[in-house]
């Protein structure tokens, strides 16, 4: 096992276990404000301070990563689940006009950055975590149709597929029986990645105000909260800020050691 | 070359019009009434429709839509329902601020990267490489927003070298409004050019192993020279597709850090907008903004076909 794949499944694991352990059992109540304890630096009580409503930064940031788990989460499961039927349909209709239109749609969604599509989504229903899913999850779409459609392609060129076909099978079953199976380590690899962007996205919607809204805990909003009192309490921006990073930068080494594992079975699966 | 240009430009024209009917109709379908929202819930119904008549909402969809292409097309965005003022000059102004960001960090994202992904593919394996490739893999985990804190809380309020927030205007000269987007345009390029990095090393590594620059250094050429002449063309097409997809991201990101430095950019103009549902503003910044990565895409493709000739004769 790689060192990145090591690295990035602790600090990957930890972030998870927070999130779940969170459900049961956080130092204080998240939601429990007690202003004589306000903004406190990192101390034995509150082991990552406290905010200024005088709540436990450890116990927001275990619910929070709930929030930014969930939220990237389903939505790279949006994106999988239109994208990759999209990509299958593309490569199994290789330079029709089916391809020709998947694709340039594809090309429009691209167009559209996550934090414009969010934009758009506020504009008409208003700001919420669900909309903030709903845009990273567009964004995703795009993203694992290309994905799909450059795995299959070659697979798609293999003897054992027109073996398949030659037994009768129709191309939605070869597409879900022998290519699916083929392109999974693609899929996973990317998964990852678009999971870490969905991270970073989240924060980035939740920290403009167009993502989870109070009292939902997220660590964009605790960033947005700190930003105006950074000066006298710099722990509130530092401590959400490092949970991010943490969390992404262990999904991108778990990202780079699950590439680096599944990489020769790829090329095998390419030849 | 003109058959390329002609069928990409067809390209771009079809994404430009159904990315606008996309935009529009989102926009229309939003609950709830301009001018109702305008004028509460207690207006007249006949204060109600001469003020709808007013703003155009009185004729049908397919009406305003063609109405708000033919106006974008002649530069007329039509009236904010909020302030009152052509959208074109609202949107012209905040593009001053916007913009330059947005340029301002590409330019140092390619900075930073073009030399760390260069230095990083000549020292394949050793420390150096070690260690700018452990630096992108943390600068592609900062949050772009969190990181402009950081600088703020360093370069501005303990070290007093940079404002906090704000913009001094180019009416101060080229210098002070470029001072005073630095800290800003920093944070956006970090994460930029961590990214841009990676792509330029790998990208470098692939051309390293090519047949002709064995090759050029069979011809005699130093390593520098192969790399110079050969490698860093044929590596460009990878590193030019990155830039190109990054300038969405630089704008989409620059409506971001504008909140971070209270910036009176695009990014408070669309939020403000949204806040007092000027929906024809929001209409007219995130179509601005979908132009702009469509048209930053086509310049791209052009880009490609004048690096690699090979790709004008396949399409």
């Amino acid at each position: 096992m790689s060192r990145n794949l090591i690295i990035g499944g602790v600090l990957t694991v930890l972030v998870v276990l927070a999130a779940l352990i969170s459900f049961v059992w956080t130092p204080f109540t998240h939601t429990a404000m007690d202003i004589p304890q306000k903004l406190q630096t990192p101390n034995m009580t509150h082991w990552l301070g406290t905010d200024h409503f005088g709540r436990d930064i450890l116990s927001l940031i275990m619910v929070g990563a709930r929030t930014s788990i969930a939220v990237a989460f389903v939505a790279v499961g949006i994106g999988m689940l239109i994208g990759v039927p999209l990509g299958l349909w593309a490569a199994a209709r290789n330079g029709s006009w089916i391809d020709e239109l998947i694709m340039r749609g594809n090309d429009l969604v691209f167009a559209f950055p996550s934090l414009v599509i969010a934009i758009l989504i506020t504009a008409v229903f208003g700001a919420s975590a669900i909309n903030a899913i709903i845009a990273i999850g567009i964004f995703n779409i795009p993203v694992f149709a290309r994905v799909t459609r450059g795995g299959a392609l070659p697979i798609l060129a293999r003897e054992f597929i027109m073996a398949a076909r030659v037994s009768g099978k129709g191309d939605a079953r070869i597409a879900f029986e022998h290519v699916l199976g083929n392109v999974a380590n693609l899929l996973i690899v990317q998964a990852t990645i678009q999971f870490s962007l969905g991270i970073l996205a989240e924060a980035a919607l939740s920290y403009v105000g167009l993502g989870a809204q109070p009292p939902t805990p997220s660590w964009g909003r605790m960033l947005a909260d700190a930003q105006t009192l950074v000066s006298i309490a710099p722990h509130m921006a530092l401590i959400p800020g490092c949970a991010i990073i943490i969390t992404v930068l262990g999904l991108n080494l778990l990202g780079d050691g699950l590439r680096d594992m599944l990489d020769p079975r790829l090329r095998v699966a390419r030849v | 070359m003109l058959r390329y240009t002609l069928k990409r430009l067809l390209s771009l024209c079809i994404s430009l019009a159904v990315a606008s009917l996309v935009i529009f109709f989102v926009i229309e379908v939003a609950p709830g009434d301009p001018a109702t929202f305008m004028l509460g819930i207690n207006a007249q119904p006949d204060t109600l429709a001469a003020l709808r008549a007013e703003l155009g909402l009185d004729v049908p969809k397919w009406q305003r839509y063609l109405s708000w292409i033919g106006g974008l097309l002649t530069g007329d965005f039509g009236t904010s329902y909020t302030y009152r003022t052509p959208v074109a000059q609202m949107i012209a102004d905040r593009l001053w601020v916007s913009l330059p960001l947005a340029i301002y960090a590409l330019t140092l994202s390619t900075v930073i990267a073009f030399p760390t992904g260069i230095y990083a593919a000549s020292r394949r394996g050793k420390a150096g490489d070690t260690a700018v490739m452990g630096a992108t893999q943390l600068g592609v985990a900062i949050p772009n927003f969190w990181f402009a804190m950081m600088l703020v809380l360093l370069f501005a309020i303990n070290l007093r070298w940079f404002s906090a927030g704000g913009f001094v205007g180019w009416d101060n000269g080229l210098g002070a409004g470029l001072w005073s987007l630095t800290l800003p345009a920093i944070s956006l390029a970090l994460p930029q050019a961590a990214i841009l990095s990676r792509v330029m090393r790998s990208a470098l590594l692939d051309v390293l192993g090519e047949d002709f620059m064995r090759t050029a250094r069979a011809k005699g050429l130093t390593r520098g020279q192969a790399l110079w002449r050969h490698g860093l063309r044929n590596a460009m097409i990878p590193v030019l597709t990155i830039i190109g997809l990054q300038f969405s991201f630089l704008l989409a990101g620059a409506i971001i850090i504008e909140q971070v430095f209270y910036l009176p950019g695009l990014g408070r103009l669309v939020f403000q907008s949204i806040s007092a549902r000027d929906l024809i503003v929001v209409e007219s910044v995130v179509m601005l903004l979908v132009f702009a990565v469509i048209m930053v895409n086509f310049a791209v493709d052009l880009a490609y076909a004048l690096v690699d000739p090979r790709l004008r004769s396949r399409t």
